[in-house]
Order: C-alpha cells, then structure tokens, then sequence
C-alpha cells in the first residue's frame, strides 16, 4: 500500500475510534454486560473510613457478611440521578437478605461551604433510604482513582469485588449481580 | 499472511485502543493561547476566548437547567483591566441518555466567551496580564467528570 493512503486510513481509522469511544461504545451497547467475576478472580474492596451527615464515621469493614453496592456519585451528576431510584428500590428490596447500599458523595466541601449543605436536601428530595457518606482523595484512590461518576461496585459477603460498573448502565446489570451474589 | 506480518499492525493496534480509551478519560476545556491585547487608556477593550471541548461531551452552560448542576464560570481575578462584563456563548439545548426526555442547558465543541472591560484612564501603559479563571463541569452520554478550573492569562499592552 502506497505511504500516503496508508496515512490516510490511519487518520480514518483513528478519527472513528475517537468518536466510538467518546459515544461510550462499547460499553452502552445493547449487548454490553458486565460479568460477575468468579470468586476466585475477585479482590478484597479496600476498607475505608468516611463520615456520615450525623458525623459518625462508616468503615466498609462495618458491612462484612453482607453484598454491597457501593455507589460513588454526586449532586451535580445527571447519570447518577438516574440510577439513585434503582437503588433505593434494590435497597428496600433485598435488605432482609443481607444487602446494603452505600453511596459515597464525591461533592466537594470548601472553607465556607460543606458538601453536606448540597448532599443533605438532594437526598431528602430523592427519598434516598441508604447510607450515604461523604467520599475523600484517599477513598477514590483507593478504588483506582475513581473520576467518571457514577461508579458503582458490587462487593460480595466476605468484602470481595465482584463487578464494577463505570458510567449509567442497564438497571438489569445491577440486579443480576446483586442476585447473583445473595 | 506471515504471522511476523501482523506485527505490522500493532502500532495500529496500539492507537485503537488508546484513542477509544482516552475517549472515555476527563475531557479538558482547552483554550487557544490569546496574542496580546492592545488596551488604550480611557476606552473599552474585550477579550475573546476561543474555547473548545473534545468531541463527544458536553459541559453545563452558565444558567443549568437543574440547580445542582455546576454552571460554566468565567472569573477576572486581576490586571490592568477592569469591571469585566462576561458574555457566554449562547447555549444548546440537548437530550441525553440520562436526561429522561427533557433538554437541558449546555455548551459544546468549539465557542468563544467575550468580555467587555475598561480600560482605566489613569492605568500605568506597559505590558501586563490580565488573569481569570474558567470553571466547567463536562459529562458525555453516561458519565459526569468532576469539576474543573483551568487557568486564564492574557497579555495586555496598555498604551
């Protein structure tokens, strides 16, 4: 192939792969799941330590023998807002199975302004019936720096992830991890 | 086809990946380097910021549909111009996936944010930087990205 068309389909090839992937291809495609890995695969979910609205600190280690969804998102999140409802309905759901909801906030507190003053009525106005704490540097890093929101990992009983979910995704997907799981 | 042949194609390969992959990474805001501004003393002056976003997101315009939604933000934070008056671009409305039917407020691509100032009539002529800061908050179809500041600085040659 002559130097110059194979530059030229280079630049093509290139400028759909942008596109696709700004588009969130493959991920939003309608055959797109994400697998519960096997037991064998899973790592332990880094335990942390965050405070929750009373001020009461919320370690991970706390939920042990339970599945939990661990939701990292926030106010100011559109696609987060979409998977809140789900949640809270998985939350009421499945909670006399052994399984909890926690969501960490990812909203930011400056000198004159607590996150908390965003979080607090954002949940009121949403019915959210789960714990919500608040999410540091640390946290996100912890959970491989964890930037596009939401991000949402399912951990089994013994404190193992089990499936990690980047960016809105179909209700189902959620819903046969948890059951997968219980 | 040898199979050393296929090591052809790896550098291709290679950039697939990164390029669907970077994709999905924290857009930046980018803004094109401004050339100096020639600001006379005692009249207007404005400067034009020509702003662009990666192809494929979005960032809330400066009046969001939706409270909690974070509002793109120009802020002058000195220089030798004064009382700066903002004028954002004129924004889409667009539907996304997450959006539940209903539009909301946003800028995309490439777009230019003007501010109109005064130049003092007893500022001191010379060179100088006028510095600002530019905030946004940028999602694509199924996913948010934290909150940004990137830094402004445009050189002013008051005469």
């Amino acid at each position: 192939m002559p130097p110059g068309r194979f530059f030229i389909l280079l630049a093509v090839i290139t400028g759909v792969a942008v596109t696709l992937g700004s588009l969130g291809w493959p991920d939003n495609a309608p055959a797109h799941k994400t697998l519960v890995k096997d037991s064998k695969d899973r790592k332990a979910a880094p335990d942390f330590e965050l405070k929750d609205v009373n001020g009461k600190i919320v370690h991970l280690s706390d939920y042990k023998g339970k599945v939990v969804l661990l939701d990292f998102w926030a106010t100011w999140c559109g696609p987060c807002g979409i998977e809140i409802p789900w949640f809270t309905e998985f939350q009421r759901k499945y909670k006399d199975r052994g399984f909890t909801v926690l969501g960490v906030s990812m909203d930011d507190s400056s000198k004159d302004h607590s996150a908390w003053e965003d979080v607090k009525p954002f949940v009121a106005e949403h019915k959210i019936n789960y714990q919500i704490v608040l999410g540091d540097d640390k946290t996100s890093d912890q959970y491989g720096d964890v930037e596009a929101l939401p991000t949402t990992f399912v951990i089994d009983r013994d404190g193992r992830i089990a499936s990690i979910h980047v960016g809105l995704v179909a209700k189902k997907e959620f819903d046969d991890a948890i059951q997968k799981l219980l | 086809m040898r199979f050393k042949n296929y090591f052809r194609f790896l550098p291709l390969a290679v950039m697939i990946g990164a390029a669907v992959l970077s994709a999905q990474m924290a857009p930046q805001m980018t803004i094109e380097p401004q050339p100096t501004l020639k600001a006379k003393r005692g009249t207007q002056a404005t400067i034009t910021l020509k702003v662009s976003l990666p192809a494929g997101f979005h960032a809330n315009s400066n009046k969001p549909t939706d409270p909690n939604l974070i509002p793109l933000t120009l802020k002058w934070t000195a220089g030798p111009l004064l009382d700066g008056v903002v004028i954002y671009p004129k924004p889409q409305m667009e539907e996304y996936g997450f959006t539940a039917g209903k539009p909301i407020s946003v800028v995309t691509g490439a777009f230019e944010l003007a501010t109109k100032f005064k130049v003092p009539g007893a500022a001191a002529p010379g060179t100088g930087t006028q510095t600002g800061t530019l905030r946004y908050q940028a999602c694509n179809d199924r996913m948010c990205f934290p909150p940004k500041t990137v830094n402004v600085n445009v050189t002013v040659d008051v005469e």
